[in-house]
């Protein structure tokens, strides 16, 4: 087993209604993962560490919590003021915050709203009550999310320049890494399909480790 | 009582609720998620459901009430109720707030006021029995017994 399956994952769970976030933090906590909640996207925002206007100039605008980590975001969709899609949005208009997963939850199975949050980046979409069956399906994104941290802490030691020109190659050596990692852990096999077909359509305007690769 | 027949009581009790449909299997999910870190989770929940549930149907009651009746508040509270009231297995309270959603949004008063009277019933119909499920429970504990696990095979 890897060191990132002994590490606990930690989960910010938003939601408006008091009822359903204990539902929701018991879950989590049943699923062996470190829970936060917030009863609003505003204040999943500045927990997270981002400011409504975005001040770029502020020396404190990265992050108020800097030891706390988080790995995934499961917020409602409902809620007043900011929806969770609001908060997807700008979870994944912010460089700093964009490659935590996020999940959304909805009580009402609305088709165009599920796709909707889904082309918006948010990595599954639950529908309530969420069961301890659904929470299975967070891991290997949480997983997935520390591991491209981590090989994104050794490029950085690699030469930057190479990124532009040699991305193609850099990109597969990557997969080819992350196969052999692999071969530890089970894999989910429609996750791995997925990846691959992310590999073969893949374009340079996409970022480089999105979603390329495979899942333990 | 003897402890083996408290347990079978209450075994057969619950075991009537899954039948009668007042109890649904997101019940057993919330059975699942107590635990010895968590022991009193299931009561805990359902308390919670009942102090809200009491809240929203008071509201709905004024709400309803109202010379004229606004909608832009009824539908919330019943949404809310319905999703409480799903999370914890209380399928007959999730039905009926289900059409009284539908006559909301068609803004039916009449049918409003006769929908609030059909979920306050289910309410107080599974208020009750898990009133007594939980009674059940302490008089096993109380006689230092354990609470039989409950599985959906029957």
């Amino acid at each position: 087993m890897g060191v990132v399956t002994e590490s606990q994952f930690h989960v910010l769970a938003v939601d408006d209604s008091f009822f359903d976030r204990k539902m929701i933090e018991r879950l989590l906590q049943k699923s062996s993962c470190q829970v936060t909640t917030v009863d609003s996207g505003s204040k999943a925002l500045e927990f997270l560490g981002l400011r409504e206007s975005n001040q770029s100039d502020d020396p404190n605008a990265t992050s108020t919590s800097p030891e706390v980590e988080i790995n995934l975001i499961i917020t409602d969709y409902c809620m007043p003021g900011m929806t969770g899609y609001d908060l997807l949005k700008r979870v994944k208009e912010s460089a700093a915050f964009r490659s935590i997963p996020v999940v959304i939850m909805s009580s009402e199975n609305i088709p165009a709203r599920i796709s909707r949050c889904l082309e918006e980046g948010a990595e599954e979409f639950f529908l309530k009550p969420v069961k301890l069956a659904d929470l299975t399906k967070l891991k290997p994104h949480m997983i997935k999310t520390k591991l491209k941290k981590e090989s994104e802490k050794q490029a950085e030691e690699v030469k930057p320049e190479i990124e532009e020109e040699e991305s193609p190659v850099i990109e597969i050596l990557t997969l080819h890494q992350e196969l052999e990692s692999e071969q530890q852990e089970p894999m989910l096999s429609n996750n791995k399909r997925k990846a691959m077909e992310e590999v073969i359509s893949t374009g340079r305007s996409r970022p480089k480790y999105n979603d390329i690769t495979t899942s333990v | 009582m003897e402890l083996a027949q408290m347990q079978k009581s209450l075994q057969d009790y619950t075991k009537s609720l899954f039948l009668e449909g007042v109890l649904d299997s997101q019940f057993l999910q919330l059975q699942q998620l107590q635990d010895e870190s968590n022991p009193d989770f299931v009561s805990q929940v359902v308390t919670l459901f009942f102090q809200d549930s009491d809240r929203i149907l008071n509201d709905l009651s004024l709400s309803l009430d109202q010379q004229v009746v606004d909608f832009k508040k009824v539908d919330p509270h019943v949404h809310q109720l319905k999703g409480s009231s799903s999370s914890i297995g209380a399928q007959r309270v999730k039905n009926a707030c289900v059409v009284f959603r539908s006559f909301c949004e068609q803004q039916n008063v009449e049918a409003c006021h006769r929908c609030l009277q059909q979920v306050k019933q289910e309410y107080y119909l599974v208020k009750n029995r898990l009133e007594t499920l939980f009674k059940l429970e302490q008089q096993i504990v109380a006689s230092g017994g354990m609470i039989p696990a409950m599985e959906l095979g029957f």
